[in-house]
Protein backbone atom coordinates (compact mmCIF):
# COMPACT_ATOMS: atom_id res chain seq x y z
CA UNK A 1 0.00 0.00 0.00
CA UNK A 2 3.11 2.22 0.50
CA UNK A 3 3.00 5.38 2.28
CA UNK A 4 0.21 5.88 4.56
CA UNK A 5 -0.53 9.34 6.08
CA UNK A 6 -2.91 10.66 8.91
CA UNK A 7 -3.65 14.57 7.96
CA UNK A 8 -6.38 16.87 8.99
CA UNK A 9 -7.34 17.06 5.53
CA UNK A 10 -8.06 13.51 5.41
CA UNK A 11 -10.24 14.11 8.95
CA UNK A 12 -12.10 16.22 6.83
CA UNK A 13 -12.46 14.37 3.85
CA UNK A 14 -14.18 11.17 6.23
CA UNK A 15 -16.46 13.83 8.17
CA UNK A 16 -17.96 15.42 5.07
CA UNK A 17 -18.19 11.77 2.90
CA UNK A 18 -19.90 10.37 6.19
CA UNK A 19 -22.85 13.35 6.32
CA UNK A 20 -25.30 10.72 4.31
CA UNK A 21 -24.88 8.38 7.02
CA UNK A 22 -25.50 10.78 9.93
CA UNK A 23 -28.55 11.80 8.36
CA UNK A 24 -29.76 8.06 7.61
CA UNK A 25 -28.93 7.21 11.09
CA UNK A 26 -30.84 9.63 12.64
CA UNK A 27 -33.92 8.01 13.88
CA UNK A 28 -32.12 5.37 15.10
CA UNK A 29 -30.45 7.88 17.52
CA UNK A 30 -33.56 9.42 18.69
CA UNK A 31 -35.50 6.52 19.41
CA UNK A 32 -32.45 5.15 20.89
CA UNK A 33 -32.94 8.02 23.44
CA UNK A 34 -36.82 7.26 24.01
CA UNK A 35 -35.77 3.38 24.83
CA UNK A 36 -33.16 5.26 27.60
CA UNK A 37 -35.63 6.99 28.75
CA UNK A 38 -38.68 4.54 28.96
CA UNK A 39 -36.11 2.10 30.71
CA UNK A 40 -35.51 4.96 33.52
CA UNK A 41 -31.90 6.36 32.57
CA UNK A 42 -31.58 9.88 33.35
CA UNK A 43 -30.64 12.52 30.93
CA UNK A 44 -26.71 12.48 32.03
CA UNK A 45 -26.96 8.50 32.42
CA UNK A 46 -27.83 8.55 28.71
CA UNK A 47 -25.41 10.83 27.46
CA UNK A 48 -22.67 9.07 29.40
CA UNK A 49 -23.51 5.87 27.56
CA UNK A 50 -23.77 7.08 24.20
CA UNK A 51 -20.56 8.26 24.46
CA UNK A 52 -18.91 5.81 26.01
CA UNK A 53 -20.89 2.69 24.55
CA UNK A 54 -21.62 4.43 20.87
CA UNK A 55 -23.00 1.57 19.42
CA UNK A 56 -27.04 1.30 18.46
CA UNK A 57 -28.07 -2.09 18.13
CA UNK A 58 -26.21 -2.89 21.41
CA UNK A 59 -27.93 0.13 23.81
CA UNK A 60 -31.34 -1.01 22.33
CA UNK A 61 -30.39 -4.49 23.56
CA UNK A 62 -29.39 -4.09 26.82
CA UNK A 63 -31.89 -1.37 27.30
CA UNK A 64 -34.62 -3.50 26.82
CA UNK A 65 -34.11 -5.35 29.61
CA UNK A 66 -33.09 -2.72 31.62
CA UNK A 67 -33.19 -3.49 35.70
CA UNK A 68 -33.40 -1.35 38.10
CA UNK A 69 -30.16 -2.25 39.88
CA UNK A 70 -29.11 -2.98 36.38
CA UNK A 71 -27.90 -6.58 35.81
CA UNK A 72 -23.83 -5.62 35.27
CA UNK A 73 -23.23 -8.75 33.53
CA UNK A 74 -26.02 -9.20 31.58
CA UNK A 75 -25.85 -5.16 30.06
CA UNK A 76 -22.13 -5.52 29.37
CA UNK A 77 -22.87 -9.42 27.81
CA UNK A 78 -25.57 -8.08 25.59
CA UNK A 79 -23.05 -5.25 24.21
CA UNK A 80 -20.12 -7.80 23.71
CA UNK A 81 -22.90 -10.52 21.65
CA UNK A 82 -23.71 -7.66 19.55
CA UNK A 83 -20.78 -6.04 18.63
CA UNK A 84 -18.65 -9.03 17.95
CA UNK A 85 -19.04 -7.98 14.49
CA UNK A 86 -17.11 -5.22 14.67
CA UNK A 87 -13.91 -7.28 15.90
CA UNK A 88 -14.09 -8.53 12.12
CA UNK A 89 -13.92 -5.13 10.68
CA UNK A 90 -11.10 -4.12 12.09
CA UNK A 91 -8.69 -6.13 10.25
CA UNK A 92 -10.01 -5.28 6.82
CA UNK A 93 -8.39 -1.77 7.68
CA UNK A 94 -5.22 -3.18 8.58
CA UNK A 95 -3.57 -1.91 5.53
CA UNK A 96 -4.07 1.74 7.08
CA UNK A 97 -3.63 0.28 10.73
CA UNK A 98 -0.47 -1.08 10.69
CA UNK A 99 1.56 1.36 9.51
CA UNK A 100 0.57 3.45 12.48
CA UNK A 101 1.27 3.34 15.97
CA UNK A 102 -0.80 4.64 19.64
CA UNK A 103 -3.66 6.76 19.10
CA UNK A 104 -4.02 6.95 15.54
CA UNK A 105 -4.27 3.22 15.75
CA UNK A 106 -6.54 2.82 18.81
CA UNK A 107 -8.59 6.46 19.01
CA UNK A 108 -10.48 5.71 15.75
CA UNK A 109 -10.65 2.34 16.12
CA UNK A 110 -12.97 3.63 19.44
CA UNK A 111 -15.62 5.62 16.91
CA UNK A 112 -15.67 2.71 14.41
CA UNK A 113 -18.96 1.41 13.51
CA UNK A 114 -20.72 -0.01 10.85
CA UNK A 115 -21.40 3.06 8.19
CA UNK A 116 -17.55 4.63 8.68
CA UNK A 117 -15.78 1.17 8.54
CA UNK A 118 -17.80 0.39 5.41
CA UNK A 119 -16.78 4.23 3.82
CA UNK A 120 -13.46 3.82 4.90
CA UNK A 121 -12.79 0.58 3.36
CA UNK A 122 -13.60 1.56 0.19
CA UNK A 123 -11.80 4.65 0.15
CA UNK A 124 -8.85 2.78 1.11
CA UNK A 125 -9.41 0.32 -1.66
CA UNK A 126 -9.99 3.07 -3.82
CA UNK A 127 -6.25 3.78 -2.92
CA UNK A 128 -6.72 6.24 -0.20
CA UNK A 129 -3.70 6.84 1.97
CA UNK A 130 -5.09 9.30 4.68
CA UNK A 131 -6.10 7.26 7.74
CA UNK A 132 -7.27 9.92 9.57
CA UNK A 133 -10.34 9.16 7.49
CA UNK A 134 -11.81 6.46 9.61
CA UNK A 135 -11.28 9.09 12.77
CA UNK A 136 -13.24 11.81 10.80
CA UNK A 137 -16.27 9.86 9.62
CA UNK A 138 -16.58 8.09 12.98
CA UNK A 139 -16.69 11.49 15.03
CA UNK A 140 -19.19 13.06 12.72
CA UNK A 141 -21.55 9.75 13.66
CA UNK A 142 -20.01 10.10 17.34
CA UNK A 143 -21.78 13.95 17.11
CA UNK A 144 -25.31 12.91 15.51
CA UNK A 145 -25.56 9.66 18.18
CA UNK A 146 -25.17 11.85 20.96
CA UNK A 147 -27.40 14.74 19.86
CA UNK A 148 -29.84 12.18 18.31
CA UNK A 149 -30.10 10.00 21.52
CA UNK A 150 -30.68 13.32 23.32
CA UNK A 151 -33.34 14.50 21.39
CA UNK A 152 -34.85 11.37 22.11
CA UNK A 153 -34.83 11.06 25.76
CA UNK A 154 -35.87 14.91 25.95
CA UNK A 155 -38.95 14.28 23.90
CA UNK A 156 -39.74 10.58 25.21
CA UNK A 157 -42.69 8.97 23.72
CA UNK A 158 -43.95 12.00 22.13
CA UNK A 159 -42.63 11.41 18.73
CA UNK A 160 -42.02 7.48 18.84
CA UNK A 161 -42.71 6.01 15.55
CA UNK A 162 -44.23 2.10 15.75
CA UNK A 163 -41.89 -0.56 15.06
CA UNK A 164 -41.59 -1.67 11.26
CA UNK A 165 -42.43 2.29 10.73
CA UNK A 166 -40.37 3.09 7.26
CA UNK A 167 -38.39 5.96 9.31
CA UNK A 168 -36.03 2.82 10.12
CA UNK A 169 -35.63 1.78 6.85
CA UNK A 170 -33.01 4.65 6.16
CA UNK A 171 -30.82 2.74 8.54
CA UNK A 172 -30.72 -0.86 6.21
CA UNK A 173 -30.75 1.21 2.83
CA UNK A 174 -27.41 2.37 3.88
CA UNK A 175 -26.27 -0.89 3.98
CA UNK A 176 -28.42 -2.09 0.56
CA UNK A 177 -26.81 1.04 -1.10
CA UNK A 178 -23.14 0.54 0.39
CA UNK A 179 -23.28 -2.93 -1.17
CA UNK A 180 -22.91 -1.52 -4.93
CA UNK A 181 -19.77 -0.56 -4.33
CA UNK A 182 -18.31 -3.47 -2.38
CA UNK A 183 -19.47 -5.79 -5.60
CA UNK A 184 -15.82 -6.37 -7.02
CA UNK A 185 -17.35 -9.19 -9.83
CA UNK A 186 -18.36 -12.38 -10.68
CA UNK A 187 -16.09 -14.32 -8.07
CA UNK A 188 -18.45 -12.22 -5.24
CA UNK A 189 -21.31 -13.76 -6.49
CA UNK A 190 -20.86 -17.36 -4.47
CA UNK A 191 -19.59 -15.85 -1.17
CA UNK A 192 -22.46 -13.34 -0.94
CA UNK A 193 -24.99 -15.90 -1.85
CA UNK A 194 -23.57 -18.03 0.42
CA UNK A 195 -23.70 -15.35 3.30
CA UNK A 196 -27.18 -14.36 2.56
CA UNK A 197 -28.41 -17.66 2.69
CA UNK A 198 -26.16 -18.74 6.67
CA UNK A 199 -27.59 -15.06 7.70
CA UNK A 200 -31.47 -15.75 6.96
CA UNK A 201 -31.14 -19.03 8.72
CA UNK A 202 -28.89 -17.99 11.96
CA UNK A 203 -31.62 -15.19 12.35
CA UNK A 204 -34.43 -17.35 12.63
CA UNK A 205 -31.97 -19.88 14.76
CA UNK A 206 -30.30 -17.40 17.23
CA UNK A 207 -32.13 -14.10 17.11
CA UNK A 208 -30.87 -11.07 19.57
CA UNK A 209 -28.00 -10.60 18.96
CA UNK A 210 -25.50 -10.04 16.20
CA UNK A 211 -24.63 -13.84 15.57
CA UNK A 212 -25.96 -14.12 11.63
CA UNK A 213 -23.92 -11.14 10.85
CA UNK A 214 -20.86 -13.01 12.03
CA UNK A 215 -21.97 -17.00 10.86
CA UNK A 216 -22.84 -15.00 7.63
CA UNK A 217 -19.81 -12.68 7.08
CA UNK A 218 -17.59 -16.04 8.34
CA UNK A 219 -19.29 -18.52 5.80
CA UNK A 220 -19.31 -16.31 2.94
CA UNK A 221 -15.14 -15.27 3.28
CA UNK A 222 -14.14 -18.39 3.77
CA UNK A 223 -15.65 -20.08 0.97
CA UNK A 224 -14.67 -16.96 -1.03
CA UNK A 225 -11.06 -17.11 0.34
CA UNK A 226 -10.53 -20.16 0.31
CA UNK A 227 -11.55 -20.48 -3.17
CA UNK A 228 -9.56 -17.79 -4.31
CA UNK A 229 -6.46 -19.06 -2.46
CA UNK A 230 -6.81 -22.57 -4.51
CA UNK A 231 -6.98 -20.82 -7.83
CA UNK A 232 -4.15 -18.90 -7.00
CA UNK A 233 -1.99 -21.50 -5.58
CA UNK A 234 0.88 -22.83 -7.49
CA UNK A 235 -0.15 -26.52 -8.76
CA UNK B 1 -28.80 14.77 36.48
CA UNK B 2 -28.41 12.32 38.62
CA UNK B 3 -26.09 9.15 38.22
CA UNK B 4 -26.81 6.03 39.78
CA UNK B 5 -23.48 4.45 40.39
CA UNK B 6 -24.71 0.81 39.49
CA UNK B 7 -25.98 2.24 36.51
CA UNK B 8 -22.75 3.80 35.91
CA UNK B 9 -20.72 0.62 36.53
CA UNK B 10 -23.16 -1.08 34.45
CA UNK B 11 -22.73 1.48 31.09
CA UNK B 12 -18.54 1.35 31.64
CA UNK B 13 -19.09 -2.28 31.40
CA UNK B 14 -20.82 -1.96 28.16
CA UNK B 15 -18.17 0.31 27.25
CA UNK B 16 -15.21 -2.11 27.95
CA UNK B 17 -17.22 -4.84 26.17
CA UNK B 18 -17.75 -2.75 23.08
CA UNK B 19 -14.05 -1.60 22.80
CA UNK B 20 -13.14 -5.23 23.20
CA UNK B 21 -14.39 -6.04 20.51
CA UNK B 22 -13.22 -2.58 18.48
CA UNK B 23 -10.24 -2.44 19.48
CA UNK B 24 -9.50 -6.41 19.90
CA UNK B 25 -10.44 -7.22 16.51
CA UNK B 26 -7.39 -5.72 15.41
CA UNK B 27 -5.33 -5.97 18.28
CA UNK B 28 -5.50 -10.15 17.93
CA UNK B 29 -4.50 -9.46 14.24
CA UNK B 30 -1.87 -7.25 14.84
CA UNK B 31 -0.07 -9.97 16.75
CA UNK B 32 -0.73 -12.93 14.21
CA UNK B 33 1.39 -12.80 10.95
CA UNK B 34 -1.35 -13.11 8.47
CA UNK B 35 -1.39 -15.47 5.84
CA UNK B 36 -2.23 -15.11 2.31
CA UNK B 37 -4.98 -17.56 2.66
CA UNK B 38 -6.33 -14.64 5.72
CA UNK B 39 -5.89 -11.69 3.83
CA UNK B 40 -8.13 -13.55 0.89
CA UNK B 41 -10.63 -13.95 3.17
CA UNK B 42 -10.70 -10.82 4.24
CA UNK B 43 -10.94 -9.07 1.12
CA UNK B 44 -14.77 -11.10 1.39
CA UNK B 45 -15.75 -9.43 4.50
CA UNK B 46 -16.88 -6.04 3.71
CA UNK B 47 -19.27 -7.51 0.94
CA UNK B 48 -20.56 -10.26 3.05
CA UNK B 49 -21.18 -8.58 6.37
CA UNK B 50 -23.30 -6.32 4.75
CA UNK B 51 -25.23 -9.31 3.15
CA UNK B 52 -25.35 -10.64 6.11
CA UNK B 53 -26.99 -7.65 7.65
CA UNK B 54 -29.25 -7.38 4.77
CA UNK B 55 -30.70 -10.86 3.96
CA UNK B 56 -32.47 -11.69 7.16
CA UNK B 57 -34.54 -8.03 7.14
CA UNK B 58 -35.55 -8.56 3.49
CA UNK B 59 -36.66 -12.37 4.17
CA UNK B 60 -38.67 -11.03 7.37
CA UNK B 61 -39.72 -7.57 6.26
CA UNK B 62 -42.29 -8.25 3.87
CA UNK B 63 -42.73 -5.94 0.61
CA UNK B 64 -41.61 -2.88 2.62
CA UNK B 65 -37.97 -3.30 2.49
CA UNK B 66 -37.82 -5.72 -0.42
CA UNK B 67 -39.26 -2.55 -2.25
CA UNK B 68 -37.16 -0.25 -0.46
CA UNK B 69 -34.46 -1.64 -1.02
CA UNK B 70 -34.98 -2.38 -4.58
CA UNK B 71 -35.08 1.48 -5.35
CA UNK B 72 -31.94 1.90 -3.41
CA UNK B 73 -30.02 -0.24 -5.13
CA UNK B 74 -31.10 1.23 -8.54
CA UNK B 75 -30.75 4.91 -7.77
CA UNK B 76 -27.02 3.73 -6.14
CA UNK B 77 -26.33 2.06 -9.55
CA UNK B 78 -27.67 4.78 -11.61
CA UNK B 79 -26.32 7.85 -10.17
CA UNK B 80 -24.03 6.81 -7.52
CA UNK B 81 -25.64 9.12 -4.96
CA UNK B 82 -25.53 7.96 -1.43
CA UNK B 83 -28.15 10.58 0.14
CA UNK B 84 -30.00 10.23 -2.94
CA UNK B 85 -30.29 6.58 -2.93
CA UNK B 86 -31.27 6.34 0.58
CA UNK B 87 -33.46 9.16 0.68
CA UNK B 88 -35.40 7.49 -2.49
CA UNK B 89 -35.29 4.02 -1.08
CA UNK B 90 -36.63 5.29 1.83
CA UNK B 91 -39.65 7.17 0.23
CA UNK B 92 -40.24 3.99 -1.65
CA UNK B 93 -40.32 1.96 1.77
CA UNK B 94 -42.88 4.23 3.19
CA UNK B 95 -45.20 4.59 -0.39
CA UNK B 96 -45.18 0.73 0.31
CA UNK B 97 -46.32 1.28 4.17
CA UNK B 98 -48.91 4.06 3.18
CA UNK B 99 -50.53 1.45 0.92
CA UNK B 100 -50.77 -1.01 3.30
Amino acid sequence: MGEVVFTRAGLRRGARECLPMMVASIPFGVVTGISAHGAGLSFAETMFMSITVFAGSAQLLALSAWTHPPSVLAASLAAFVVNLRLALMGPVLAPWLDRLRGWRVWLPLFVMTDQNWALSVRNMNAGGKDAAFLLGSGLTLVCMWISASALGHVVGTMLQPPPGHPVFFAALAVFVALLVGMWRGKRDLLPWAIAAVVAAIAARMFPGGSWHIILGALAGSLVGGLREHRANAPA
Amino acid sequence: MSMDPWTLVAIIGMAVATYACRGGGYWLFRQTNPTPLMRSVLGFIPGTLFVSYVAPALVTGGWQPVAGAAATLAIMIATGSLLGAVLGGTAAAWLVYALQ
